[in-house]
């Protein structure tokens, strides 16, 4: 029995049996919530809502989704493909277009531009786009597959990785993401699956002798080379060595203990040796797109959580992704993670169970799972009100939806969350930031609140203007930098 | 965890860590007239320990390392280890830390770290901050704890320079977690702030938001002037240096610090680690010159402090296949003080093929929270008695003898 149950809202009760009975169809709308007597109860539940499913509630947001009705605003927000966004789109800072032939000055020059950039957008889509569920869980899943800008070629490939990888599946099924992103330059790089290659069975485990390893080389022939990704520069005996051969875990772990079983799901260091033996010869080629070395590849048959996995080049991994993506404890992880985003920091496990359940059930179709979760009594729940505190990212993007300002340049809100401890794509473990109030509430997190509350009410953020029906400055500081906007 | 969400969900067991006995701060404020300061540093992210406290007199490393190995001690200083006892060497790029450990002021502790077998980062640092291995469900951090157990609610008694609050701080105790001192302040409407948090209803903000201005009082002395760290002392440029100039600001402004805890990441380097040159030997080289410019800036104040280091594990053994390391198990603690008994200790398991745990990784001799246990109660007058409330369930295994009586 979780804390959650008893305290049903007629409302939600409702909702939930509407949407029972209506699986995969247009959600009808609750009477309850349409009707004029259910009052501030109705009004509470919507901005409840709008906290969790948008990065806030802009003025009129209330009365919108209360003419539209809840559950029709819920199922459109959960097929993004129907909401026009051209309004958002038009606002979207432009991409610079990476630099030919650059020297390193050149090119890290570039990849703080285009960081800066990024982060603009991202900013700017939280706060403009009618798309907000869908871009809630772009938040979500790059965090969940998270790569960090500053780690070499990293910053040249999320552009893509975050518009073709992240944003086109998240509300498909869990095994199309999780390949994308397998097969994703990004990430490739990020945790060095790109260099990952068998281990010289007369070298032993991954033990290499020096006076061997340049005759080894040379007699490898060009297929066995690892592609420099992006570089037309021609691999030579010289630079060849510098890219010794063999295996990094690196992928295979976090692939196990972030992307999918989580760190409890059951897997051995066994595992993790034999997941990266499977994805050796996963690579990028030289235009910076995937690519299979079969070359490069360990021949050798593996056994992963039991499975026996037969030499069969590039479907091994493909066969990994299956394991792993219908495996139980994926679903309960991802269950898990999203019931803490959308819920509560520690979510009710019965909500939990129910929704990995769906998981389960659908084959891991997420935008199932979600619905589950965001029909739920336990979200609609008046306790889960306010449950959560807002991570910087919702903090500044909540701050100006609120006030209704018109922001024609983000670069001083990126500047804020760096301040604030939350640079965006500039999280360097694989782990991604915490979505949990432990991980944010801090005296100087509170601080820094305070003073960006200051000074977005005063109108001395560059690029930002307030509309003028604003409150004065000092109540809109007061009201951003409150105790209550920290939470949502 | 922050102090009210602790309480709210507090079991009594949780909640009796909150409550200590009075005589343990009276004892502690009575032992000396200056306040002992301890200073944690993380090195996030899993430092190849073999690449920095050098084994090379074990043959095994170099077996086991062709191309990443730091050469045995020779007479090209920039390009092999600096030996410290025949056996041990430091990374080439730790030089900065060689005039302590001739005064005998830096002991290493090696193949030390968590019984706990994980190779995951978060866990790994999970455990150690929290010093529960094995154990998640934890609170608070060990720092928090050592603030628990002695008195005060001072909110300046620990302070994290990090814009987050790190695991091992954080908890029911009043502590700091600041970007820099000069940042640490409300501009606008302070007053009408203040009474928000103060009156609020949310215990943990209004918690976190008291110990903020309460601070920012004491601070306000410090805070405005420019620190000038003494003569010829140089930090580091980066957050890091900056972090570690900013504890000895607050040290030498007497405003009640007793632990302070910074980190310096990006020590996970699967992939071309490099040797006496290239990843790990920059990363080094800012850490050491940052411990050697934090413990001389200190000057006489070092007497009364403990710098320790830490990272969440170490790394196997063997190079991988990509001129980097994966993730293993032993590691190597440093250990920096006035009073510190200088010199490498823990029993040496050796790299031998049998010697190994797990068949691949650096094997564990000491427990870190021997460490850490040493630390409290030889240097913080933390009583015997009271060290299995900051490390529940856990009785030391051996006393490594790091701090001199």
């Amino acid at each position: 029995m979780n804390r959650f149950t008893g305290f049903l809202a007629a409302a939600a009760l409702t909702l939930l049996t509407a949407t029972q009975s209506s699986l995969g169809a247009r959600i009808p709308d609750p009477p309850r919530l349409r009707s004029g007597q259910a009052g501030s109860r109705s009004d509470a539940t919507i901005t409840h809502v709008l906290n969790r499913l948008t990065f806030g509630a802009r003025p009129g947001d209330l009365d919108r989704v209360q003419a539209m009705g809840l559950a029709a605003w819920i199922d459109q927000q959960l097929h993004p493909s129907r909401i026009d966004d051209q309004t958002a789109d038009a606002r979207l800072p432009q991409l610079a277009d990476p630099p030919d032939a650059a020297t390193p000055q050149e090119r890290r020059r570039f990849a703080r531009r285009q960081v800066e950039t990024l982060a603009s957008a991202k900013l700017v889509r939280a706060m403009y786009s009618e798309r907000q569920l869908q871009e809630v869980l772009v938040d979500f899943w790059f965090n969940h597959f998270n790569v960090y800008a500053a780690k070499g070629r990293t910053a040249i490939y999320l552009p893509a990785y975050e518009r073709d990888v992240i944003r086109p599946h998240v509300f498909d099924r869990f095994r199309e993401l999780l390949e994308a992103d397998a097969k994703s330059p990004a990430m490739l790089f990020y945790l060095d699956n790109w260099m990952s290659t068998a281990v010289d069975r007369d070298r032993g485990s991954g033990i290499r002798d020096p006076q061997v390893q340049g005759s080894k080389i040379q007699r490898r022939g060009r297929a066995g080379r690892i592609p420099d990704p992006g570089s037309r520069i021609p691999v030579t005996r010289a630079n060849a060595k510098k890219r010794p051969r063999g295996l990094n875990e690196n992928y295979g772990r976090e692939l196990l203990e972030l992307h999918t079983l989580g760190v409890d799901g059951g897997y051995t260091q066994a595992d993790v040796t034999e997941v990266a033996r499977a994805f050796t010869g996963w690579t990028i080629d030289r235009d910076g797109r995937f690519r299979f070395v079969a070359a490069l590849h360990d021949n050798g048959e593996k056994t992963v959580l039991g499975h026996r996995i037969k030499a069969s080049g590039q479907d091994e991994g493909e066969q990994v992704l299956d394991i792993l993506a219908s495996h139980p404890s994926t679903a309960h992880h991802i269950a898990f993670e999203l019931a803490q985003r959308l819920v509560a920091d520690e979510p009710p496990p019965a909500l939990v169970e129910r929704a990995a359940a769906r998981f389960r059930d659908t084959g891991g179709d997420l935008r199932e799972v979600v619905k589950t979760i965001v029909t739920s009594p336990e979200f609609l729940a008046p306790e889960a009100r306010g449950a959560k505190f807002k991570t910087p990212f919702e903090l500044v993007v909540s701050a100006v939806r609120t006030t209704g300002a018109e922001v024609d340049d983000a670069r001083a809100f990126v500047q804020t969350l760096q301040q604030l401890g939350q640079p965006l794509y500039m999280c360097q473990p694989p782990t991604g930031y915490k979505d949990t109030a432990d991980a944010w509430v801090s005296a100087g997190g509170l601080v820094t609140r305070m003073n960006f509350a200051t000074r977005l009410a005063s109108g001395n953020m560059p690029g930002v203007t307030l509309p003028a029906s604003a409150p004065p400055a000092r109540e809109l500081a007061l009201k951003i930098g409150s105790p209550e906007f920290q939470r949502f | 965890m922050n102090r009210r969400l602790f309480l709210k969900s507090g079991s009594m067991a949780m909640l009796s860590l909150g409550f200590a006995p009075s005589f343990l701060g009276r004892a502690a404020a009575a032992a000396g007239a200056r306040r002992k300061l301890l200073v944690a540093i993380f090195q996030r992210g899993a430092v190849d320990g073999l690449n920095m406290i050098v084994p090379h007199g074990d043959a095994d490393y170099y077996r086991l390392r062709p191309t990443i190995a730091i050469p045995r001690p020779g007479r090209d200083p920039m390009g092999s280890a600096i030996d410290l006892d025949g056996f041990f060497g430091l990374h080439p790029a730790m030089a900065p830390l060689e005039p302590l450990w001739d005064n005998r002021s830096l002991a290493i502790v090696h193949a030390c770290g968590s019984p706990d077998n994980t190779r995951s980062h978060f866990d790994a640092q999970d455990y150690m901050e929290s010093a529960t291995p094995g154990v998640k469900a934890t609170r608070d951090g060990w720092l928090n704890r050592y603030l628990q157990v002695t008195e005060g609610g001072d909110p300046l008694r620990g302070v994290a320079l990090s814009r987050t609050m790190p695991r091992a701080l954080g908890g029911p105790a009043a502590a700091l977690a600041i970007g820099s001192v000069d940042e640490f302040g409300v501009r606008g409407a302070a007053a009408a702030f203040e009474e928000q948090y103060e009156g609020s209803a949310d215990r943990l903000l209004s918690a976190a938001g008291n110990d903020a201005f309460a601070a920012m009082r004491t601070l306000q002395q410090v805070a405005g002037r420019p620190y000038r760290p003494a003569a010829g002392v140089e930090y580091p440029n980066g957050p890091f240096g900056r972090a570690l100039a900013e504890i000895a600001r607050l040290a030498k402004a007497d405003v009640g610090l007793e632990v302070a805890f910074t980190e310096l990441g990006n020590w996970d380097h699967h992939v071309n680690e490099g040797a006496v040159t290239g990843q790990i030997a920059n990363r080094l080289d800012e850490f050491s010159r940052g411990l050697a410019a934090l413990a001389a800036d200190l000057g006489d104040r070092l007497a009364d402090t403990i710098i320790v280091t830490m990272s969440e594990f170490g790394r196997a053994v063997a190079e991988n296949g990509n001129g980097g390391t994966d993730h293993g198990h032993g590691n190597a603690m440093m250990v920096i003080g006035g009073n510190v008994r200088g010199g490498v200790h823990g029993a040496w398991p050796g790299l031998g093929d049998e010697h190994r745990f797990d068949g691949r990784d650096l094997a564990i001799t000491t427990d870190f929270r021997d460490v850490f246990t040493d630390i409290l109660t030889a240097h913080m007058g933390v009583p015997r008695a009271a060290v299995s409330r900051i490390f529940p369930g856990y009785h030391p295994m051996t006393a490594p003898g790091l701090i001199r009586g």
